[in-house]
């Protein structure tokens, strides 16, 4: 892919992550899994010590370490011996391996070694103990995170949901594919499900497994996750919830179910903002034939009241906007809605779907659209920033040298966050995350108000 | 294959597991047999012999694939580790965004620019970011764009180049575009060949690093600064400012400080450092290299010190102002030493009250765990068990092994730079007459005398400690606190054990020198002394009468 809209060759300060890293995420939201990296060990340690600094969780990737001497000859024995110690240590249920630089630019055959490790186990009669294994093809020379994340869910239901005949439908039950979403995001997104009075299926679910209690005794895997067994039998849910625009029409997991097993797919927009938000509980209410839970029209009534009220703060108020391609979206929706003006929505990634996915949430509410740009790094975005004199900032962490520069405020949402307390815990989602981050635009607004003045007032 | 089940079980706390030898055989059971041969030689229960010999150790060797290590790669230990403080040349990443990405300004090096118009690039990450067609057809060419961007927009002295697993693989020559760009360019543009699967850990990186700084900008300009006793602080990384607090200390000494590698660093600095007339070495396991190099060429000779704890800080002044040899510096020295004990004295007291006989292991780098044991001894707390990440015999055992050290393929694979006198500005600093007194008064030249001698006899010291490891070390021995990086920092932590990181210091810092031992000391009380760790379990669970009290209440 080509940067098409970047001036520079190189990246300066990338609003991205690597490919690795987003499947590694999205196998840690599955029950008793282990995420495995088949290249050098410096990539699960890097990505290790990245995840951790946003979730203050203990993230275990294992990894093949491979050397030079692989390098050349190839990683197979190194995979096996490392699946083997991962098996003894975790007692898995799932080892998810996910591919390198490395081992894609050797071109080692994952599958076909796992095949293999596969085969050896049962002929050595260990075969019963085996956990499941999943591979996804993650070279970070071809994509990003996000585009790993989704490979990596896509891979798991290809391996477990092979037989749709065999399996006794479930009426009363949703698929829900979220996407990236914090832990936070994902528990509310349950607790929506569960006021519907309907059971759910959530892959992946990382609202325990990186954001789990303290406690006593240690699980070297730990609890919450993606129930494997629910994996297995989401071919026959009712439907399927699949969020993020830009992914729609693709190859996702969720079209793999309603291709294989003929579970209806419903696509829309990571509902941030009222009228996302509007789609995902509309498309419940319409699928499930069920009313809408007065809890949440209440916080919908609420959200639109206080629309009303920060009107004035934010009217008017220009926003740059940066980070994953289908959180930019969802934000963009939101800002657009509440009378700001988003002047630049920015990613790293390069769907080429982000244009048209932003004018989706934007036409007939803003005039012009914004600019949107897609294999942005922050280098391009300072550039453009400059030119633009927006009020905000609303992006993760990386953001922050900017927003210094700028003295302007960053709202931080979204992944990585190192630089402040509780990323895992921001909620982002449907009306009360909409809500949350209303609540963070307006005193971010007034603050910088407050504190430019001079006099000191109180009364905002 | 054996069983594959797990056969772990919990410690059992009352038999004689909780010996340093039966927890050793107890870390090892569930390995498999080869693992578990491998991983004997790497866990040792410390004995030290009359003369300082101590036995042993498996150090520098392939991490067990599978196995959850806390090491990194060659580029981590290259770009990371030693060009990362760097703040004025233009490091670029050739490869694909993650390396680069995870490598941004993540350690928390600090810097201070002395003018506020000087190049600053140390919140910059560059990556050629490389693409599908640049691995099928080479990505040389946008490398050449990148550098050339690079110089276009920053004007930067000098552009290096870091190269990541996939550049070895589809063989970009970096070398050669360097070479190309710095005649085109004019300015200094140099290479490093760091690919994550070159070495065993980071330390592969390390040396990499050494050898290009020693290439390509020590002693590029004879330009010396003014002052009379003028030495490089060695593999001293200014995290959380480290550096700050020990270029104060020397300032105060009247020591002139030519260049720190590389915390707070500049090219400039660095390009004049063979103008010293000591190297002083911190970190010996990043570092020594250069300090060797230095010493071949330029005559400087190089001596271990530590500014880690208080106590140390003062035995490494008095070990510089004796080589130094003059009454002033050391008149100079002993007055600082005076000034600012009293304070630190004051708040070690304090602290020790609520510290004395807690324990502590640690598990972190090629130099901390070591150095960090004289803070722990300054606040009467015991060091149980302590290793290192990515260092090798030398750092565990002093440096009288190395004479003795197996070369095996993976430091094979790292080039031992060929080093010759300069035939110009090779200069003995001292005398041999003046080299030989000084040592029959005990002073070490070109010496480390390793961890291991210090630890007491019993301890537990562990290479490359896996996470498994860690796990049972703990369930045994419930050290008060833990230290080691935040990759263990939670996992360590859901134990109900509080972790240190002794990497990027958790946001903390300085530690060295002497504000940094009253800081740490601090530190340590707040952390050991947390009420945090009783709360863990709810009334109901831990206590069922007094909740029932509560009850009836």
């Amino acid at each position: 892919m080509h940067h098409s809209n970047a001036p520079y060759t190189s990246t300066t300060n990338a609003c991205k992550l690597c490919k690795p890293l987003g499947a590694c995420l999205a196998f840690r939201g599955i029950e008793g899994a282990v995420p495995f990296l088949h290249g050098s060990q410096g990539c699960a340690t890097y990505m290790r010590r990245y995840v951790i600094s946003h979730f203050r969780e203990p993230m275990d990737i294992a990894s093949s370490s491979l050397g030079e001497k692989h390098a050349v000859y190839g990683g197979e024995a190194n995979l096996k011996q490392g699946l083997r110690n991962v098996m003894h240590k975790y007692e898995a249920k799932l080892v998810g391996v996910a591919t390198t630089c490395l081992t894609e630019t050797i071109g080692d055959d994952v599958p076909m070694i796992l095949k293999a490790f596969r085969r050896e186990m049962e002929e050595s009669g260990v075969g019963s103990s085996l956990p499941a294994l999943v591979s996804v093809s993650t070279p970070s020379y071809s994509g990003a995170h996000m585009e790993g994340f989704h490979g990596a869910v896509r891979a798991v239901v290809d391996q477990f949901t092979g037989d749709p005949e065999v399996l006794p439908p479930r009426e009363n039950r949703v698929n829900l594919l979220p996407g990236f979403v914090s832990p936070a995001d994902t528990r509310y997104l349950r607790e929506i499900l569960d006021d519907f009075g309907v059971e759910s299926v959530i892959l992946p679910d990382i609202s325990e497994t990186m954001d789990g209690p303290a406690m006593e005794d240690y699980a070297k895997i730990p609890g919450g996750g993606t129930a494997i067994e629910d994996i297995r039998s989401m071919g026959g849910s009712r439907c399927t919830l699949e969020l993020g625009r830009t992914i729609m029409g693709t190859d996702t997991a969720g079209r793999l179910l309603r291709e294989r097993c003929g579970v209806p797919l419903h696509g829309m927009g990571t509902p941030i903002g009222l009228r996302e938000s509007d789609v995902f509980f509309s498309t419940l209410k319409c699928t499930l034939q069920r009313k809408i839970p007065r809890k949440h029209t209440l916080e919908r009534g609420r959200l639109v009241d206080a629309y009303v009220d920060a009107h004035k703060y934010v009217f008017g108020k220009k926003v740059v906007v940066f980070g994953e391609e289908d959180l930019v979206v969802g934000l963009t929706a939101f800002l657009a809605e509440i009378g700001a003006v988003p002047v630049l929505c920015a990613s790293g990634g390069e769907s080429g779907r982000f244009r048209e996915c932003i004018e989706g949430v934007t036409s007939g509410i803003l005039s012009p659209s914004p600019e949107v740009r897609e294999g942005m790094d922050f280098y391009d975005i300072a550039e453009e920033a400059e030119s633009l004199s927006p009020d905000l900032l609303i992006g993760h962490s990386k953001g922050f040298h900017l927003a210094k520069r700028l003295g302007i405020p960053l709202i931080r949402v979204g992944f990585p966050i190192h630089d402040r307390f509780g990323g895992q815990r921001i909620l982002h989602l449907a009306y009360r995350g909409t809500q949350n981050l209303l609540d963070r635009v307006v005193n971010a607004l007034l603050e910088k108000k407050q504190e430019d003045s001079p006099v000191g007032y109180g009364y905002m | 294959m054996a069983v594959l089940k797990s056969t772990e079980s919990k410690l059992d706390l009352e038999n004689e597991c909780l010996s340093p030898d039966g927890l050793k055989q107890e870390l090892l059971r569930v390995y498999p047999t080869k693992v578990a041969r491998k991983r004997a030689k790497q866990i040792v229960v410390n004995k030290v012999k009359e003369g300082g010999g101590v036995p042993e150790i498996g150090a520098n060797t392939r991490t067990v694939p599978g196995i959850i290590t806390q090491r990194g790669c060659t580029y981590a230990g290259c770009k990371g580790v030693v060009l990362g403080p760097t703040r004025d040349i233009v490091n670029i990443t050739h490869g694909p965004i993650g390396c680069g990405f995870y490598s941004w300004l993540t350690r928390r090096n600090q810097t201070r620019l002395e003018n506020p118009k000087d190049h600053q690039f140390m919140t910059y990450c560059f990556s050629t970011d490389m693409q599908d067609e640049d691995i099928v057809f080479g990505g040389e060419k946008k490398l050449r764009a990148a550098i050339q961007e690079a110089y276009d927009i920053f004007k930067p002295k000098a552009i290096s180049i870091f190269a990541t697993c996939p550049v070895g693989l589809i063989g970009d020559d970096i070398h050669a575009v360097a070479r190309e760009m710095r005649e085109k360019l004019g300015i200094n543009v140099f290479g490093f060949s760091c690919e994550g699967y070159k070495g065993v850990s980071q330390s592969a990186g390390h040396h990499i690093a050494n050898n290009g700084l020693f290439t390509h900008i020590i002693g590029l300009d004879d330009t010396a600064p003014k002052g009379k006793y003028k030495m490089n602080l060695l593999g001293e990384y200014n995290i959380g400012g480290d550096a700050f607090e020990l270029d104060r200390i020397f300032k105060e000494c009247g020591i002139t400080l030519v260049a720190t590698f590389s915390g707070n660093s500049t090219y400039d600095q660095f390009s004049i450092s063979h103008t010293a007339d000591l190297n002083a070495v911190m970190c010996h396991r990043s570092i020594n290299y250069v300090a060797e190099m230095m010493e071949k060429k330029f005559g400087i000779p190089w001596i271990k010190i530590n500014f880690i704890g208080a106590e140390a800080t003062a035995k490494s002044l008095r070990k510089i102002a004796k080589y130094f040899d003059e009454p002033e510096l050391t008149e100079r020295v002993e007055e600082v030493i005076a000034r600012e004990m009293p304070e630190i004295l004051r708040v070690r007291e304090e602290v020790r009250r609520r510290c004395e006989g807690k324990t502590a292991m640690l598990f972190v780098g090629g130099s901390r765990a070591h150095h960090y044991q004289e803070l722990f001894k300054e606040i009467g707390m015991k060091v149980i068990a302590a290793g290192y990440e990515f260092a090798h015999r030398d750092d565990y055992e002093g440096r009288r092994v190395l004479s003795g050290l197996k070369v095996d393929a993976d430091s094979r694979n790292i080039e031992e730079l060929e080093v010759h006198e300069d035939p110009e500005r090779y200069r003995p600093r001292k005398t041999t007459e003046e080299i030989e007194r000084l040592r029959r008064e005990g002073f070490s030249f070109k010496d480390y005398e390793g961890m291991m001698p210090e630890m007491e006899n019993q301890t537990l010291v562990i290479d490359d400690i896996s996470h498994h490891e860690t796990d049972k070390l703990i369930e045994a021995y419930k050290p008060s606190i833990f230290c080691a990086g935040i990759k263990e920092k939670y996992v360590v932590q859901k134990m109900g054990i509080p972790l240190k990181q002794l990497h990027s210091y958790d946001s903390g810092g300085p530690y060295a020198g002497f504000k940094g031992a009253v800081n740490f000391y601090r530190e340590m009380d707040r952390m050991v002394n947390s009420k945090v760790w009783s709360y863990l379990k709810a009334p109901w669970q831990t206590n069922p009468e007094l909740s029932a009290k509560y009850a009836c209440d």
